[in-house]
Formats: structure tokens, C-alpha cells, sequence
């Protein structure tokens, strides 16, 4: 294995509200390794995007708040890191991909002025029709059509997939060797999702960028990561290469999220979703979080009482936080369908 | 962009022949003009049909409308119910010294209560939130009126007590104001209290839609956006926060152009000042509805033109407007 | 009117048209103020996705009313205020127009060490040219600005939620008659139209003026309550509704006016506000409450008369109605955030 590119060890991330206090991320760990696309997904709620806004400082203080943790990128604690030296490393070496490319996008500035302002920030020795120059080029490599004529206009006159290809132009500006992308197509039309998608596999390839792919929807992942973190309830319950996750699945969540895609091949009048609601930030269930929604736990003490670490299974990379994992060896993921899933 | 202006301008003229028909109803049916005449036994009847006739008070109220739009146009608003005097110099007089007062007071106070709001906003929770939110729930609470004669007993009782005059607290200038620079500082010393008073209300109002407007510019994604790109604060707050938080405090003050206005009628008539809300005053303390009429409709042109102003002034900083 | 092309105008964005999110009130409403405790950040967690514990919706109400300290001080201190001011009669150390006399050889005269009294242990806030003692006549104003103000209250939003209702309901022709009259008072100051009538009137009663003042202001509430029940005919509950056959009458009494009842409250508290300020200012200029009925505003304008070294005449009533004032609009914002939860996000 070589060398990560960004570590995360033990990120706790709280929220303060009027009922409490949340922790938003429970105590996650991770690795990002270079080149590589790391998947995260989860519910809404699950945590799966403040675990990376926290890491640049981009959650709301307060009432966010970084409780614990470290995130080491290029040897350097990003999280103790002075402000100045976390302003180089965002939109330098740390890029963002924002889901709604409505709202993330300054209406009253020229989309040149805003893709230009990013390159213009780390290199201020620049001339100007040098990054202009450098913008229309990012424009066309997104696929930004006219791009000259493009350059000098405002958002509201882009529709939604133009947004989001000057977006990830914009994230690409500076050859980051990190893209983080937060449901970079969720917002999108079906048909927009398909090209936003290969204009983010160019985006990757130009840049040769590892990304961190949030996201919610199972498609995605299946297209674009190589490797998947599951989140549930602000903690990691499952972790393993795509192929692993997708054909076996050692956590019931992953089980469940699995189950309740709807499948092209198998005859069904129903999706199948996991029964019960996430969980209550605040009063989280004791024990294993997922418990109460589980078809495993029937019940069982030991998910009531204890939480399960997330362990290896049999000595492999692929984890999983469940105490009876084992229980769903032969279960078999969408990819090759699952026969007698026991729901 | 001047197509635009020139169609809003057009559409301006039924509203303001709307407006004044409405006015002129509404003075008309708020009561009888002669009515302390009528009363009056030293006058005889036909004394009284006299004046009733000048004034065509005896005919229906659409034909009087036709007169006294008639007269606003060709004669300049006309001249008084008694005594012939004519409206329109009083009027141009008043408006001057109104508009020096009031147009110092919204400006002073937009960006008071900007500097303040921004200020707010960014140092949230801070003791100068804390601070500058209490003062100005304080402010909303307060009648114009009231701050304007507590102004004055502060002023007063310090020139009792230690016989310095900080400002005076009526009147437009001193007898013999001077000239050149005595005679703005005379000027100032005379406008600072009905100023502050006018202008309490609007930094307290403005303040606090500027702090919630850039809270919520602050918080928003393409505010994000602007901080992932490794953007400095300063940079991040003035380029990318202000300037969108600004634009609805654009219409807001040109709505309250109107309300600025009544609150002059009040400062005016405590600091005796020769403005357009003293004039107001008098001219319905004199029963006479020509000048309230022609007052009504001075204002509420005004009122349109700031409208108008605030739109042009909103496609200025808000590229999202189209004009064509 | 003068924003009727502005409203219609297609190519000008909505943001600019007059809607509830403009809501700014010079004339001492406190529409623009908001309050935002710290760790106030539900909505923020919402748009992060996380879940919060559900609550019922009054109990949430309850609760984000009586966090509200300053609106719970309020309601505790306007009570107070309003109880002094009704219970006048009872409190009152001295009746409102009692003028002191002492007998000198046999004759009663007036007691002139008693006039322009500064304030002391027997009159609390001094007493006036008259030598009458101004804390009481204090006390009896504030009877009549409650009076007024509760009146007003009450007839504006009676006025302004049938009509907003109405046209929020039907629309057509009431509802651009409706926005017509509301964009007439933005073209024309409110004080100003409100001094005309009051004059032309010539009526000095506290219901005649609460009357005329309702009579001007129910707009605002009108123009609250039409935009709610705009959004509200829209829902699926109503759709149901209608689908199950309900008359537009019992639509909207059932299901219209329940759902908006937070907004009219919020609104109606934050006219009683206006209405005593009004009221205070047409006393005060003398187009208003006139003697011998007591008036706050009418006490400062002969505290004006009596000369500005005379500062308690002027100071102590006008403290009232600013705590008066004050209260009120605390309790609207109150109220808002337990009522209204919607509203506080545009004004975080």
C-alpha cells in the first residue's frame, strides 16, 4: 500500500442545538489514498458530509464544533493547521464540488470573476488575461460550450448542468491532489446526472486527483469509487473495495441499502426499504445504533447493550462494525442477486 | 435600461392620477371645510354662498375633482381656502428646507445602521450585538416624538445648568446666522437634533435588517463556495456577502421614504421648523384642505420617484434584472 | 399603486414585488427585529441532514415561548403596566383631575408650593402647572393608550383577517382591490393620512380614534393573512378537503384560519404596539385624545407647554409608553418564534 494522502483518525464533529448537543460524527477514521476515488455513503443525517466540511473548516462555528480528532494531510494536521495555511490548502490542494449548483454560485458575479478569483487567490503573481486565458481553457475541458462568450456571463443566464460543469471547473482551477465531491449530482435532472458524471471522471483524469464522492445514491458509487466507507448515525459501520461491498455486504444497513434499490432483473411490486427512521442524534439508541432497525438483532442483548467496533473480517481490509457479521457470510449483494435476504 | 426608466415613468402618470383622485376624495369626505364658517351667525348667508361658489364647494365633488386637478396643473396647486395665498412658493420654500434635513437624516442613517448591521453580524453574539440589538429594540420602541422632546430637555437642561449651547432646539437658523461658515455651523446646530431624532428609527431599523440579511447571505453556499476557493475573510465578507446582502435594503429604504416623511411632520412641529410637516400641521389646524391636498400630492410624487430611483438603483446591483 | 407595475411586471423578479418578507414598520412595529439565541441552529442542523427529536407542535411552541425570557419578563411587566393603568381608580394616589387647595384663613386656595412640584415621596413623578400630580394622571393614561391599543388590536385584525382571507381566497377582484389599498398607504405616509382624518373627523373619544386607527391599519394584517391562505389553498389537506366536499366557508374556518392563527396572533400583538404609538402621537400633536380624557400623549404635550425644564412632566409618561412598546413587541417576537417557526428563518 503506498503512502495516504489524507488520514483521518478518531474525527469527532458536535453541533450544538436547542435540545443538546449533537455529535454529528462519532469518532471516524479513515484513509485516502492517492489516486484513488473513496466513496462515502449514507441517509441524510448520517454525517457523511460535515465528516469533510469539518476537515476544511467549512461547518458553521458555532454551532459546529471539531471535538476530537486528527486529519493528516501531506504530514501536517489540517485541523490544528493556522487559518493562513488552511486558506493554501483549500481550493489549492483540498477542492470542493458543492451539491446545488443553484445556490453555490454567486449571483451577482460573473462566472469568469468567480473560476478566476479561484486561480487568482493562489497565485496572485498572475496577469490577468493569463487566468482569464486559463478559465475559458477550464471551461472548455468541463465542456462548457462558447466558452469565451460563457466566461463573461452570470450564473442565473447557465442552466443547472452548465452550473455545476463551471463549478467543477472552478474546483479544478488549481490541479488540487484532493477533490471533494458532496452529491455533486443530486440536484441535477436524471439526464444532467449522466453527463455531469463523465465530465467529473474528466475532471479526475486532468487532475489525476484522489476524490472523496458523497453521496447517497448507490448508482454513483458503483460507477465512479473504488473503495466505499458506509455511515450511519455519524460513525462508519462498513468499509471495503467497491467489488467486496457490493458482492458481500458485512453490515445489515449496507444489507438493507442494497436491498431497497430497485432491481432491473428480479419481478418485484414493492422496493423494499429498511423499516424504522434514523436515529434520534440525541438520544441514540444504547448498544449498536442501527439496532432497532436491524433484521439481525432480533432482539439480541448484546446489540442493546454493547457497540460493536468496527473489526476486520478474517483478517482482510474490509470492516464492518457489526457484532454478527458473520452471520450474513453467503449473503450476497445486488450484483449477484440475493436469494432468501433474510427481512 | 432608458426604455425602461421612460416606461416606468409612463407608468407612474395613471398612478399618480389614481393617487389623486384618491386624495381628493378622501380629503373631501373627511369633513366640511366651511363648516366653522357655516357655524359662524356673524356671517350672512350670502357672504357665505360668496366664498362657497369661489371655492365651487357647491358643486358635486367629481366636478370640484375636475377643478382642483385643473388648478394643480395650470395654476400650481391654486391658492388657500381664505386669504388667497398661494400655495406652490410656500410649498417649494418648505420642500427645501425638509428635504435638507430629511435627505442628510436617511443617508446618515442607511449608513449608520449598514456599519452597524455588518458589524453585527460579524461579531455575532459579541457584547457589541448584544449591545447594538438591545439599543435598537429600544429605538423601534420609541415614538418619534418623544425622542425629539427628550432631545430637547437634555439640550435645555444643559444649557441651564451649565449655560453652553451644544444645539438649539427650534427654528431653521439663529436671526443673524452669519455667513460662509457660521452659517452651516449655525445650520447644523439648528438640524442636528430633528436629525437625530428622524434618524434613530432608521439605523435602529436598517441595523437590524442588515444584520439579519448578511447572517443569512453569511450562511449561505455560495458564501461556502467563496471560502473553499481559500478566499481571505475580508475578501470572502466584502466581495461576496456584502454586496448580495445590500440589494433588498435597497427597496426597503425607498419604502420608507414615506414613513421618514411622517416622521418629519413630527420632529418639524416640535423643533418649530419651517418644513413641509409644520406646513402640514398648520394648514390642517386651518381647516383648509388645498394645502393638505397639495401636500398629499407633493409627497406621494416623491414617493413614486423613490420607487423608481430604488428600482433602477436594484438593477444596478443585481445583474439578475433584466430591463428590456 | 405605485408598485402595481413593479408586481406585474414579469421581467422584474417576485423579490421585488411587496411580500410578507418585506416587512418593515417604521411606526414602531418590530417586524424587521428578530432575536436568534445562541445554539438557536435547528434549521442549520436541518440543511445538514441531521435529525432532531420530534415534538409535538404546541409543545414546541410552549417550549420556544417560555425560553423566550425576554417576552416571558414581558408579558409579566405589560401585565403589570396595563393592571396599574385599569385598576387606576383604586391605585391612584390622587384622582386624575384633582388640583390641590389648602385653606388659608378660612378660604381654599390653590397650594402653590405644590405646583411644578419636582418629584418626590408624594408625587412620584412631580405634578404639573396645574399642581396635579402626574403619576396618577400617568396611571389614567395608561387606560386609555391600553384601551385603544386592545381595541385597535382587536377590530384591525377582525377587519384585516375577513378581508386578507377573502382575497387570499378567491382572489379576483377583491384581492386586487385589497393590494391596490395596501400599496395606496405605501405611496401615502400613514401619519399623515391618519392626522387628515383625525382632523376633518374632529373626534376626541378613545373609541372614535381606535376606531379610525383600526380603520387604517388593518392592512397589514390583511396582506399577512391573504399571503398565508394563498399558500395554505394550495395544500393537499385542503385539496382533500374540497375533494371531500367541504364549502369554501368551512375550508376555510376549519382548516384556513386554524393554520394562520400564528401569524395573526404574532401580527395582531404587534398592532397594539402601533395603535398606542399612533395614538400617543396624534395626543400629542393635539388631532387625538383631548383633555379632560386622560392621554399619555396628551400629558407630554402639556409637559412641552409647561417649559423643557420641567423634565419630569415629559420624561416619566414617555417612559411608558417606550416599556409599553417595548413589551409589546418583545412578546410579538415571542410569539413569532413560538408560533411562527417559519418566519425566523428569513430573519435569523
Amino acid at each position: 500500500m503506498p503512502e495516504p494522502l489524507l488520514s483521518i483518525r478518531d474525527l469527532v464533529v458536535e453541533f450544538s442545538t436547542e435540545d443538546g448537543i449533537v455529535q454529528a460524527v462519532d469518532g471516524i477514521s479513515y484513509d485516502l489514498y492517492p489516486g484513488e476515488t473513496l466513496g462515502i455513503v449514507g441517509e441524510s443525517g448520517s454525517g457523511k458530509s460535515v465528516s469533510t466540511m469539518s476537515l476544511l473548516g467549512l461547518i458553521p462555528q458555532p454551532p459546529g464544533k471539531v471535538v476530537r480528532g486528527e486529519a493528516f494531510y501531506k504530514g501536517k494536521d489540517i485541523l490544528k493547521v493556522s487559518k493562513k495555511e488552511l486558506r493554501h490548502i483549500r481550493g489549492n490542494e483540498i477542492a470542493l464540488i458543492f451539491q446545488d449548483p443553484m445556490t453555490s454560485l454567486n449571483p451577482v458575479l460573473k462566472i469568469g470573476a468567480q473560476i478566476g478569483e479561484a486561480i487568482k487567490t493562489h497565485h496572485p503573481d498572475e496577469k490577468d488575461d493569463r487566468i482569464k486565458e486559463r478559465g475559458i481553457q477550464l471551461l472548455r475541458i468541463v465542456g462548457v460550450p462558447n466558452p469565451d462568450r460563457r466566461y463573461e456571463q452570470y450564473p442565473h443566464e447557465f442552466s443547472g448542468g452548465m452550473r455545476q460543469r463551471a463549478m467543477i471547473a472552478m474546483s479544478i482551477a488549481n490541479s488540487p491532489s484532493v477533490l471533494i465531491a458532496d452529491e455533486p449530482t443530486t440536484a441535477l435532472d436524471v439526464t444532467i446526472q449522466a453527463q455531469i458524471l463523465q465530465v467529473l471522471k474528466k475532471a479526475q483524469d486532468e487532475t489525476h486527483a484522489a476524490t472523496i464522492l458523497i453521496t447517497h445514491d448507490l448508482g454513483l458509487i458503483a460507477e465512479l469509487a473504488d473503495r466505499v466507507i458506509v455511515m450511519y448515525a455519524g460513525k462508519i459501520v462498513e468499509l471495503g473495495d467497491v467489488h467486496t461491498i457490493f458482492e458481500s455486504p458485512r453490515h445489515p444497513y449496507t444489507v438493507g441499502l442494497m436491498d431497497s434499490l430497485p432491481k432491473l432483473n428480479v419481478e418485484e411490486d414493492w422496493l423494499r426499504p429498511i423499516p424504522g427512521q434514523p436515529p434520534s442524534l440525541i438520544s441514540r439508541p444504547p448498544g449498536c445504533p442501527f439496532h432497532p432497525r436491524c433484521f439481525l438483532s432480533q432482539g439480541r442483548v448484546r446489540c442493546r447493550e454493547e457497540e460493536p467496533p468496527l473489526r476486520p473480517i478474517a483478517g482482510t481490509a474490509h470492516l464492518t462494525a457489526c457484532h454478527f457479521a458473520e452471520e450474513l457470510e453467503g449473503h450476497t449483494g445486488p450484483l449477484v442477486e440475493s436469494v432468501g435476504a433474510g427481512v | 435600461m432608458l426604455t425602461y426608466i421612460i416606461r416606468r415613468v409612463l407608468y407612474s402618470i395613471p398612478v399618480l392620477v389614481a393617487t389623486s383622485f384618491l386624495i381628493f376624495t378622501f380629503v373631501s369626505i373627511s369633513g366640511d371645510p366651511l363648516g366653522r364658517l357655516r357655524a359662524n351667525p356673524n356671517i350672512s348667508q350670502q357672504r357665505f354662498h360668496a366664498i362657497e361658489h369661489s371655492k365651487n364647494l357647491d358643486r358635486p365633488i367629481v366636478v370640484r375633482y375636475g377643478y382642483w386637478v385643473h388648478d394643480a396643473v395650470t395654476n400650481q396647486f391654486g391658492t388657500t381656502l381664505f386669504g388667497q395665498r398661494k400655495i406652490w412658493p410656500d410649498l417649494q420654500r418648505v420642500m427645501g428646507h425638509t428635504l435638507q434635513f430629511v435627505l442628510t437624516a436617511i443617508i446618515l442613517s442607511v449608513l449608520i445602521g449598514v456599519a452597524i448591521g455588518v458589524y453585527s453580524a460579524l461579531r455575532q453574539y459579541s457584547p457589541f450585538d448584544y449591545a447594538t440589538t438591545t439599543i435598537s429594540f429600544v429605538g423601534f420602541a420609541t415614538p418619534v416624538f418623544w425622542l425629539a422632546l427628550m432631545l430637547q430637555v437634555v439640550v435645555v437642561n444643559i444649557f441651564l445648568k451649565w449655560h453652553v449651547r451644544v444645539f438649539y432646539t427650534s427654528g431653521l437658523s439663529s436671526p443673524f446666522p452669519g455667513h460662509g461658515l457660521h452659517w452651516l455651523m449655525d445650520r447644523v446646530q439648528h438640524l442636528a437634533l430633528p436629525v437625530i431624532a428622524l434618524c434613530i428609527l432608521g439605523v435602529a431599523g436598517y441595523s437590524r435588517y442588515m444584520r439579519a440579511s448578511m447572517l443569512e447571505v453569511l450562511n449561505s453556499d455560495y458564501v461556502r463556495t467563496a471560502r473553499a476557493k481559500g478566499l481571505i475573510e475580508r475578501r470572502v465578507v466584502m466581495k461576496h456577502a456584502f454586496r448580495n446582502a445590500l440589494i433588498p435594503l435597497i427597496t426597503l429604504v425607498a419604502l420608507d421614504f414615506g414613513a421618514i416623511f411622517a416622521g418629519a411632520v413630527v420632529t418639524e412641529t416640535i423643533f418649530t421648523l419651517d418644513g413641509m410637516g409644520f406646513y402640514f400641521i398648520n394648514a390642517l389646524q386651518a381647516s383648509d384642505p388645498y394645502p393638505v391636498m397639495a401636500w398629499l400630492m407633493v409627497v406621494a410624487t416623491m414617493v413614486i420617484a423613490f420607487n423608481l430611483i430604488a428600482d433602477i438603483l436594484y438593477g444596478v446591483f443585481d445583474p439578475r434584472i433584466r430591463y428590456d | 399603486m405605485t408598485d402595481q407595475p413593479r408586481v406585474h411586471d414579469p421581467k422584474v423578479p417576485s423579490s421585488l414585488a411587496l411580500g410578507p418578507e418585506i416587512d418593515h414598520e417604521p411606526a414602531g412595529g418590530a417586524h424587521t427585529i428578530s432575536r436568534a439565541l445562541p445554539g438557536d441552529s435547528s434549521e442549520l442542523l436541518y440543511e445538514y441532514g441531521l435529525e432532531i427529536e420530534a415534538r409535538s407542535q404546541w409543545g414546541y411552541a410552549r417550549k420556544r415561548f417560555f425560553r423566550h425570557r425576554l417576552a416571558l419578563a414581558s408579558v409579566i411587566v405589560l401585565a403589570g403596566i396595563f393592571g396599574c393603568g385599569i385598576l387606576a381608580n383604586y391605585i391612584a394616589p390622587y384622582s386624575y383631575k384633582e388640583i390641590p387647595y389648602i385653606s388659608i384663613a378660612g378660604t381654599s386656595v390653590i397650594d402653590t408650593s405644590q405646583i411644578l412640584a419636582k418629584p418626590s415621596r408624594h408625587h412620584l413623578f412631580g405634578t404639573d402647572s396645574a399642581g396635579r400630580d402626574t403619576f396618577s394622571r400617568t396611571l389614567y393614561g395608561i387606560r386609555t393608550s391600553a384601551r385603544v391599543g386592545i381595541f385597535v388590536g382587536l377590530l384591525s385584525t377582525l377587519i384585516g383577517t375577513i378581508i386578507g382571507g377573502l382575497a387570499g381566497f378567491y382572489g379576483g377582484w377583491i384581492d386586487n382591490l385589497l393590494m391596490r389599498m395596501t400599496d395606496l398607504f405605501l405611496t401615502l405616509p400613514l401619519l399623515a393620512v391618519l392626522l387628515t382624518a383625525a382632523k376633518f373627523l374632529n373626534s376626541s373619544t378613545p373609541t372614535t380614534l381606535a376606531v379610525l386607527i383600526a380603520c387604517l391599519i388593518w392592512t397589514g394584517i390583511a396582506r399577512i393573512v391573504r399571503g398565508v391562505f394563498l399558500s395554505l389553498r394550495e395544500k393537499e389537506y385542503v385539496e382533500a378537503a374540497r375533494a371531500a366536499g367541504a364549502g369554501d366557508f368551512r375550508i376555510m374556518l376549519r382548516h384556513m384560519v386554524p393554520n394562520s392563527i400564528g401569524p395573526i396572533v404574532v401580527a395582531a400583538t404587534l398592532t397594539i404596539g402601533t395603535a398606542i404609538s399612533l395614538e400617543a402621537t396624534l395626543s400629542f400633536l393635539g388631532f387625538g385624545i383631548r383633555p379632560p380624557t386622560p392621554a399619555l400623549g396628551a400629558l407630554l404635550d402639556e409637559g412641552q407647554e409647561a417649559g423643557l425644564d420641567k423634565w419630569w412632566l415629559v420624561t416619566y409618561p414617555g417612559l411608558l409608553i417606550v416599556a409599553i412598546i417595548l413589551c409589546i413587541n418583545f412578546i410579538g417576537d415571542g410569539l413569532r418564534d413560538a408560533l411562527d417557526p417559519t418566519q425566523r428563518r428569513v430573519r435569523a
